[in-house]
């Protein structure tokens, strides 16, 4: 963990950097604001009213670090059902009320709402919010305004708008449509082009640049009016005295209505997941590493959708798109959210006027575009690869919400999610009777090792991560963590995503997070987040796990064969005294060096011969030795008895190094042997080197630490622990022979 | 010497599949424990019966076995714990039963409700075997409270008398000591000192206990202490299964109340779900 910091002086010294960052957000931010409340068929200023409440507030009260608050892609749906169901005044209403229950969320600490949700509704809804934004925007962008019922006419409708975009007789509304697909072109294309003075500016602000330069062309070079139609320019932007003095009252008459609350609920619940979202995504890219307080955020945009929405502004929410913006021109602590809001002040007091040149098309362009992003066919192809039932919970969340609401959407989605899980368990039992119990254990490994080792029983899905959750985030990143799943018989495909982000989250911050013991669920997709389940006979292998991957990566890089099948020609295990009294069934994950010498592998083995106690997975590593050596067993002192306890041997003391004798237990039958075999160069090997269990049947060795499955890092470090110990050994038996 | 805590072992016997394998564990533990048992069986007496029993417990009876056949009729559950009051049982002796996949035990009704009431230590069994399985490894309870240190005692005591070699005392450390909501860097940061700070004060706790405890009963055994983070009561369970430990002690259940039923924890956790052999302390 990072020593405290003197914070006063790095904030000064980082000040710069934060309100050049905060300038270039605030370019992003001003034509996303304009569009994105012009979506909502709120007043454009709103979305600026938003942006400066959130960022001014925010910035002082918020528990994150990087993040940008504003007006969000998310809630365009809901606010826009909200404001034509319930007028602009009783809106304004509705979001002050969603205010006060976000605050309410932040302080009953419910920041972890979010993680109920399966991953692949979470998708379905945003997906179906981007098909909304993009439905509605898309026919204003080629100029042709329409009113419609339902989003979904407005999405059946596209064809019929581009075909008439073809036919527009009007100049005016050729051009607008002209300002819109070039509006459009630029912000497919800005991406693609790498040219250090185009990405000076960010795409929104070119488009706003160049569509106010057109404007000026025309007024001043060809002294001619816009050829744009004026409809489809920008209108309604105050000056400041107007926005001062046109601050709307809200209109509470509605506040027992049943409508009223769905519209408080949808914008609570969307703008609480799309800040928390967020929050987690640019979490991520903190260059700091610092791990934003949720509920103290929330709290913070509870208050500050309070305070825009008394003065005419809309929800604010913490946003992904400005926010990694924000990180990559080098924001690195809240002020730059702060002076975001302040150019966006600077920018409506000084060219409010300039803004009136901007034609509506070239900001719907912008709006089409992250509609689109929301709900392309990229992401529908990614979850379609996770698994076939990812796709059922996509389809059912997005076209319910399309259809009846976001509320029923995610509910829905939800409700599919749980009988999918259903069916492919094909047991309720598995759920009802484990979901309320407390299936996460976490405890820290060993006093040589300090990682943490967490076992989940039963099952994870989304009904109870967020008590692996809990565990998981009380760890900071920068320890070596092992999840285990070889108790668990079900993992759904959020879960799986989770601990993906975590592996990436710990991999940046310098510790080791593996996950063990899913090598033996079987998964419908080879994708690496698709949900696993154990099988009663493991169908082993239609697909690699993370950690099969991460070996065979592993092998290459040492230049291993890597096999992971299950393999059954386990006789070389049977001279060893461990397996005397256990029942080696298979070993699996196998990596070999080139002649068959050396190899680390799984081992399934049963305990006990009688009953099947129980079915043990171990990595192992087995070294095949030129020499003839004596049988021994070695391992720490204490412990061996438990294996060995009826086998008769005793403890072989190695007269000269005492200390050895007393951390080491030896045991074996040939004690002369032994005794000439542990030289001082052996002993001072294991004395300077960790624990492992040590094992020699004469003519080959058996190493391993835990009886259990190894993570990555562990493979790594038995692999050289055996390679350096087969050396020592080979040079002993060589001086022997001398 | 320490006094011997299980004088009488007792054990309830219908003619089940598992009659064999359940008198045979239990008159080992007589043996181990050095104690007189009682077949307990709810029904009337028959002679055909008492042969059935004798024949079973010959083999025990050659190595001098105590033992006392009692024969009564009425409810199981009342019947079995008047019999525990009546004849001084010390340690009653329950089998469980397996849940439909293989590896998962549980108590059944009416053992849970005996378990409930008892008076008496229950030792719930997951696997009665006819041959021996040495009980290698015990895992106990280390929690903070008045009991525990006669729980570790007797976990000792039974370690001694069953040769097991290790005895694992585990600190179960929940959310609620902690008490720092673990929000953002710096409260990671006060937790982790915190958590520190807790496992050593658990440690000098359990290791009092510990250096209280007979030096007789500690030959011969390695302990060690183990924190683990997770729900009290359930989460130790959880760690003998990680663990694959071969005996749980823990503490017996205060006296539960509706709610408790309702939200099951504690003991009634470990009972829907026997990760090994439970030795429940009274």
């Amino acid at each position: 963990m990072s020593p405290k910091q003197n914070s006063i002086k790095t904030f000064f010294k980082a000040l710069p950097k934060n309100i050049f960052s905060g300038f270039v957000v605030s370019l992003i931010a001003l034509p996303l604001c304009l569009g994105l409340a012009m979506a909502s068929e709120a007043p454009p200023i709103a979305g600026v009213i938003t942006a400066v409440v959130g960022g001014l507030l925010v910035s002082f009260l918020g528990g994150s670090y990087v993040t940008i608050t504003g007006p969000g892609n998310g809630l365009v749906g809901v606010l826009l059902i909200a404001i034509t169901a319930l007028g602009l005044q009783s809106a304004y209403a509705a979001i002050i009320c969603s205010g006060v229950l976000l605050m309410i969320l932040g302080f009953l600490r419910l920041g972890k709402l979010a993680d109920f949700f399966p991953s692949s509704a979470i998708q379905g809804m945003l997906a179906a919010i981007g098909l909304i934004i993009l439905g509605k925007q898309f026919h204003i962008m080629l100029g042709n305004k329409i009113t419609r019922e339902s989003s979904i006419e407005y999405l059946i409708e596209i064809p019929s708008t581009i075909i008439s975009t073809f036919s527009h007789s009007e100049t005016g509304l050729i051009y607008a449509a002209l300002a819109g697909v070039i509006s459009l072109a630029i912000m497919v294309f800005y991406p693609k082009l790498r040219n250090k003075y185009l990405q000076l500016l960010p795409a929104p602000m070119w488009i706003v640049i160049l569509s106010v330069g057109f404007s000026y062309y025309y007024e001043l070079v060809l002294q001619q009016p816009n050829p744009i139609a004026p409809e489809y320019m920008l209108s309604g932007i105050p000056n400041v005295q107007e926005i001062v003095s046109q601050i709307p009252t809200p209109d509470f008459s509605l506040i027992s209505g049943l409508s009223f609350w769905s519209s408080v609920l949808a914008l609570t619940l969307i703008s609480s997941i799309e800040s928390l979202l967020s929050i987690k995504a640019v979490d991520k890219l903190d260059p700091e590493k610092r791990r934003s307080n949720v509920n103290k955020d929330l709290k913070a945009l509870g208050f500050s959708t309070i305070g825009s929405g008394f003065l005419g502004g809309l929800n604010v929410v913490t946003v992904i798109a400005r926010s990694s913006v924000n990180v990559n021109n080098g924001g690195s602590n809240r002020s730059s959210n702060f002076f975001h809001a302040f150019f966006l002040v600077l920018f409506i007091l000084l060219f409010s006027s300039q803004l009136a040149r901007i034609p509506l098309p070239a900001l719907m362009a912008i709006l089409v575009f992250t509609g689109y992003k929301l709900a392309s066919p990229d992401m529908v192809r990614h979850i379609f690869s996770i698994g076939r039932e990812q796709l059922i919970i996509f389809f059912v969340t997005l076209f319910f919400t399309l259809k009846i609401g976001l509320i029923t959407g995610i509910v829905l989605g939800v409700i599919s999610t749980f009988i999918i899980h259903l069916i492919i368990n094909k047991s309720f039992a598995l759920f009802g009777r484990n979901v309320l119990k407390p299936n996460v254990l976490m405890f820290k490994e060993g006093r040589s090792q300090n990682n943490y080792y967490v076992s989940v029983k039963h099952f994870c899905s989304f009904l109870n991560y967020y008590r692996l959750k809990d565990k998981l985030d009380a760890i900071s990143e920068d320890q070596d963590v092992i999840v285990d799943f070889s108790l668990c018989q079900f993992v759904d495909h959020t879960v799986m995503e989770n601990l993906n982000n975590y592996r990436e989250l710990f991999k940046k911050r310098g510790g080791h997070f593996d996950v063990i013991g899913l090598d033996m669920h079987d998964a419908e997709s080879s994708h690496p987040f698709a949900l696993r389940r154990i099988l009663p006979i493991p169908n082993l292998l239609s697909n690699f796990t993370k950690r099969q991957s991460s070996i065979e990566e592993l092998s290459k890089e040492y230049e291993l064969t890597y096999e992971a099948d299950k393999n059954k020609n386990v006789d070389f295990l049977n001279g060893f005294l461990f397996f005397r009294t256990k029942q080696v069934n298979h070993v699996f994950n196998r990596l070999s060096d080139l002649d068959e010498k050396t190899s680390i592998f799984d081992v399934e083995f049963s305990e006990g011969e009688f009953i099947a106690k129980e079915v043990v997975r171990t990595t192992m590593m087995h070294i095949a030795l030129d020499d003839v050596i004596p049988q021994f067993t070695l391992d720490r002192e204490g412990l061996l008895e438990r294996f060995y306890s009826f086998a008769g041997f005793k403890d072989i003391p190695i007269i000269d190094h005492p200390d050895f004798s007393n951390r080491f237990y030896l045991l074996g039958d040939d004690e002369l042997a032994i005794r000439n075999f542990f030289r001082t160069e052996l002993v001072h090997f294991f004395e300077s080197n960790p624990y492992y269990h040590v094992e020699s049947n004469g003519s080959s060795l058996l190493l391993f630490g835990r009886e259990r499955l190894a993570s990555l890092k562990e493979i790594k470090a038995l692999l050289d622990f055996g390679n350096r110990l087969k050396d020592v050994a080979q040079n002993i038996v060589k001086k022997g022979v001398d | 010497m320490t006094e011997n805590k299980f004088n009488t072992i007792g054990i309830g016997v219908t003619f089940s599949p598992n009659l064999q394998a359940n008198i045979f564990e239990a008159s080992r533990f007589a043996l181990f424990f050095e104690s007189k048992l009682v077949l307990i069986h709810v029904g009337d007496y028959s002679e055909e019966k008492e042969k059935k029993f004798k024949v079973l417990l010959s083999p025990f009876i050659e190595k001098q076995l105590d033992y006392e056949i009692v024969f009564q009729s009425g409810p199981p559950v009342d019947t079995i714990l008047s019999v525990c009051k009546s004849k001084k049982i010390d340690l009653l002796i329950l089998g469980a039963l397996q849940r439909e996949s293989f590896v998962r035990y549980y108590v059944g009704s009416i053992a849970r409700k005996i378990t409930r009431r008892a008076k008496c230590s229950v030792l719930l069994l997951i696997n009665p075997s006819v041959n021996r399985i040495p009980r290698q490894y015990i895992v106990t309870s280390g929690l903070d409270e008045p009991e525990t240190p006669h729980v570790i005692e007797t976990a000792f005591y039974v370690g001694r008398q069953l040769q097991s070699e290790r005895l694992t005392i585990v600190e179960e450390i929940s959310k609620q000591d902690i008490n720092i909501n673990v929000d953002d860097t710096k409260a990671l940061r006060k937790t982790t000192i915190a958590k520190e700070r807790m496992r050593l004060r658990e440690a000098s706790r359990v290791k009092k206990i510990i250096d209280g405890i007979d030096s007789e009963l500690k030959k011969n055994i390695l302990v060690n202490s183990q924190p683990i983070f997770g729900k009290r009561g359930y989460s130790i369970g959880h760690y003998a299964q990680v663990v694959r430990a071969d005996l749980l002690v823990m503490a017996a259940p205060k006296k539960l109340s509706f709610w408790d039923r309702l939200f099951p924890h504690d003991i009634e956790h470990i009972l829907t779900e026997l990760p090994t052999d439970v030795l429940i302390v009274q």
